[in-house]
């Protein structure tokens, strides 16, 4: 047993951090809540992807460092604590590239890896549908098999950067006549493809967060089918144990815990900051309890991960924990803001440009995506703990 | 970073948890509550000749020089088993401190006996007032001559009737951290154990000293500066029961589990419906947290590393958690839980939050706090 980190995961967080701070110094970008899902911002991803910091895991044939997932991820811990705009490769570098690695041929992983290394194309999802959430596998999205093509029919919801994206990893049914686990096949699909159309989504902070995407008989050359047909639900079950297992469930907010702690040593109510009201500084000191027991359950995740086994049941454990931690930060600076909570990123007097009312908001959906704490739950219980289904 | 124990920690693991399985059962332990001494010379003489009152302590006085994260290993299996015997008094509230403050006579005097299991001992530190700063602390011990005189009441104190010595934390200047640690002859005149009847009849007693006299050479540590060790003491007493604790909850944990796959309502196990399933997921995340800020401190202590924030931080959670687990599990169970002929009682009196009163949990905050810079 060892709870420390190597000279050198010390050395990599240290230079990750000297990047953000020169970075925030010279306001390239303002550390925002999100910024690891909305912060869409190529030149940004393009200095990330010169210091080698996208896929740091992946084999050194396709660009990649093969660092260990512990080292991945201190590197993603330190973009999330600055609130660093990293949207643009965040999903290819943490389950796309994974998912071609596990599943791709040769010459895919050829095509995409060192591009998405060298921060040139960006890849977002395609995964569920206006009528298939929790139940991915009920998807409806038609791929019909003709000579060189598969035929691409139907709507994903839920995309983020629709606009940025080249390429979208895309679910769809091949197999119409087996059960419905057995009849889905994972795409990597450009999006200039003749066919495809987005619709924006507004969130309930007013963000432009996602897309609808329809697909209206778009030809899909074959050669983006990665790995078996019929096999992607298969796919998609590992991937979304790497979508759900990392820092970004716990840290999503992490500015707004950072600008909290600033906010009460430095503001005055009745005569004495608000540190040094007991209640108050216990609040902080309870969610700093409960972070540092998230990040304990992060770092297992990716231990198990180097071990070489998908952290299933950790990363569902994980998340639900840690969605839950950052929903009561944002009601706990709500309480602590008063009505400047209420306040916009743009009003008059908001205390750190909005970064409350954002997260307030925008917590809502930490448990949701990616898996809802209800399923996570399932997942925990049945395959985690054996209990039985029925 | 590596958080899995190594193979001698699996195999220590492995061989605690079959010696306890067989001879620790939970009749045994009911038996144990209703004995005077609580615990069983037997077992005892049995737990010494494994190897575990020396674990932790030199070869040169008869122990395995282990760690603190061996011992760690061992607490959780001790707390999965509930096991009654005077071993955390006697290694960890005084065996440690003996070993990390004492003379090389005090060593060779009392580590080789609490190795072969000869001697029990105990820590005298709680005071009726309670209290976690060194004001809490009023029993009085004067100079006369070359020996100091102890009078006042302790409370909380483990496994009294049966010690052979106890370390007495008491007063001795007006400075407010003028406190002495001392090693007392249980046998000496004056001192007089009353047992408290406990929720889990675990051998708790007030001590009244009277004039109890103990030689100079008897100061643990530095005379008129014992604070710092007493800290020591309860910061390694802390991490100790956090990783027992640890093992209370995880049996609790996979008893339920094996509950609700078992007991069968509306025709299906209860362990089936969703509702139950989310239980068991939250009783499951909240004892992987509490594993992994246990081991963590374990970790640093033993590494020689400072953990006042990390033991802060696996206190506060498990505190936290341990009523939260324990809830869940009654409310899994049914009535079953809280009927005697269940085994769960043993575990519901025993994960205490506030254990033995050692500190309160908003002081753990508190430190938490302080660490955050919130002043």
């Amino acid at each position: 047993m060892d709870f420390s980190f190597t000279q050198e995961q010390k050395r990599l967080r240290q230079e990750v951090r000297d990047f953000l701070e020169d970075e925030v110094g010279r306001r390239l970008w303002k550390p925002s809540c999100d910024a690891w899902i909305q912060g869409h911002n190529p030149a940004f991803t393009k200095r990330v992807a010169q210091r080698g910091w996208i896929g740091l895991t992946w084999p050194r044939e396709y660009g990649g460092h093969e660092r260990s997932f512990l080292d991945r991820l201190i590197v993603t811990e330190e973009m999330l604590r600055y609130g660093a705009p990293a949207a643009c490769h965040w999903f290819s570098d943490r389950q796309i590239g994974g998912s071609i690695l596990s599943y791709g041929s040769e010459e895919q992983k050829r095509e995409f890896l060192p591009k998405i290394v060298r921060g040139d194309i960006y890849v977002g999802l395609g995964m569920s549908e206006p009528e298939s959430g929790s139940d991915l596998a009920s998807l409806k999205m038609r791929a019909t098999e003709e000579d060189e093509v598969y035929v691409v029919n139907g709507q994903k919801t839920w995309t983020s950067g629709a606009s940025f994206i080249n390429y979208v990893n895309l679910f769809a049914r091949t197999d119409s006549d087996a059960p419905k686990h057995r009849g889905i096949s994972e795409f990597i699909v450009p999006m200039d493809l003749p066919g495809i159309s987005r619709i924006p989504m507004i969130d309930i902070t007013g963000t432009e967060a996602w897309n609808d995407l329809f697909f209206d008989n778009v030809r899909v050359p074959k050669k983006y089918l990665i790995g078996q047909k019929n096999t992607g639900f298969y796919h998609v079950v590992e991937q979304l144990a790497y979508e759900r297992g990392g820092m970004e469930r716990l840290m999503g907010n992490y500015p707004l815990f950072d600008a909290l702690v600033t906010f009460i040593k430095e503001t005055k109510r009745n005569g004495r900051t608000l540190s040094q009201d007991t209640r108050i500084r216990h609040k902080l000191a309870q969610l700093q309890v409960e972070f540092e027991v998230g990040r304990l359950l992060m770092y297992k995740v990716a231990a198990v991960m180097d071990a070489g086994r998908p952290p299933t049941v950790e990363a569902a454990m994980s998340k639900s924990y840690a969605t839950a931690f950052e929903q009561r930060l944002a009601n706990t600076a709500m309480d602590i803001l008063g009505p400047y909570g209420l306040l916009l990123g743009d009003s008059k007097f908001v205390p750190f440009e909005g970064l409350a009312s954002h997260s307030y908001l925008a917590s809502k959906g930490y448990s949701l995506q990616a898996g809802s704490r209800e399923i996570l739950k399932n997942i925990i219980a049945t395959r985690g703990l054996g209990l039985p289904t029925s | 970073m590596n958080l899995a124990l190594s193979e001698e920690q699996e195999m220590l693991k492995k061989a605690a948890r079959d010696f306890l399985e067989e001879r620790c059962p939970k009749s045994f332990v009911k038996l144990m509550e209703q004995d005077d001494r609580g615990y069983s010379p037997e077992l005892w003489e049995e737990m010494a000749a494994l190897g575990w009152t020396g674990l932790v302590f030199p070869e040169a006085y008869g122990g395995s020089g282990m760690s603190f994260l061996d011992l760690a290993v061992l607490s959780e299996e001790m707390g999965r088993a509930c096991v009654p015997a005077p071993f955390f008094p006697t290694v960890v509230l005084a065996g440690l401190p003996i070993m990390n403050a004492g003379t090389d006579k005090q060593k060779g005097e009392y580590l080789p006996d609490i190795v072969s299991g000869k001697t029990i001992f105990s820590l005298a530190l709680l005071e009726p007032e309670l209290g976690h700063d060194p004001d809490a602390i009023t029993v009085e011990a004067t100079r006369d001559g070359n020996a100091y005189v102890i009078s006042g009441s302790k409370l909380f104190v483990p496994y009294a009737r049966v010690a052979d010595y106890l370390l007495c934390v008491a007063r001795t200047s007006r400075q407010q951290e003028g406190v002495t640690v001392l090693i007392v002859d249980a046998t000496s005149p004056g001192i007089a154990c009353t047992v408290l009847k406990t929720m889990a009849h675990d051998q708790l007693y007030e001590v009244v000293f009277d004039q109890v006299r103990v030689p100079r050479e008897n100061v643990l540590g530095q005379p008129d500066q014992g604070w710092p060790l007493v800290q020591s003491i309860v910061q390694g007493a802390n991490i100790a029961k956090c990783c027992e604790m640890v093992g209370n909850l995880q049996w609790v944990m996979e008893d339920t589990i094996a509950y609700a796959k078992d007991r069968k309502q509306f025709d299906r196990p209860i362990g089936s419906f969703q509702v139950i399933q989310h239980y068991c997921a939250d009783m499951y995340t909240c004892v992987e947290g509490a594993r992994l800020c246990a081991y963590q401190a374990a970790w640093m202590l033993s590494e020689g590393l400072a953990c006042a924030k990390e033991t802060a931080l696996a206190k506060s959670w498990i505190n936290e958690v341990s009523p939260r687990v324990l809830n869940l599990a009654h409310q899994i169970h049914g009535a079953m839980g809280v009927s005697m002929e269940h085994e769960l009682h043993f575990y519901t009196t025993r994960a205490r939050p506030v254990e033995v009163g050692y500190d309160q949990s908003s002081s753990y905050l508190e430190a938490i706090a302080q660490d955050m810079g919130l002043v």
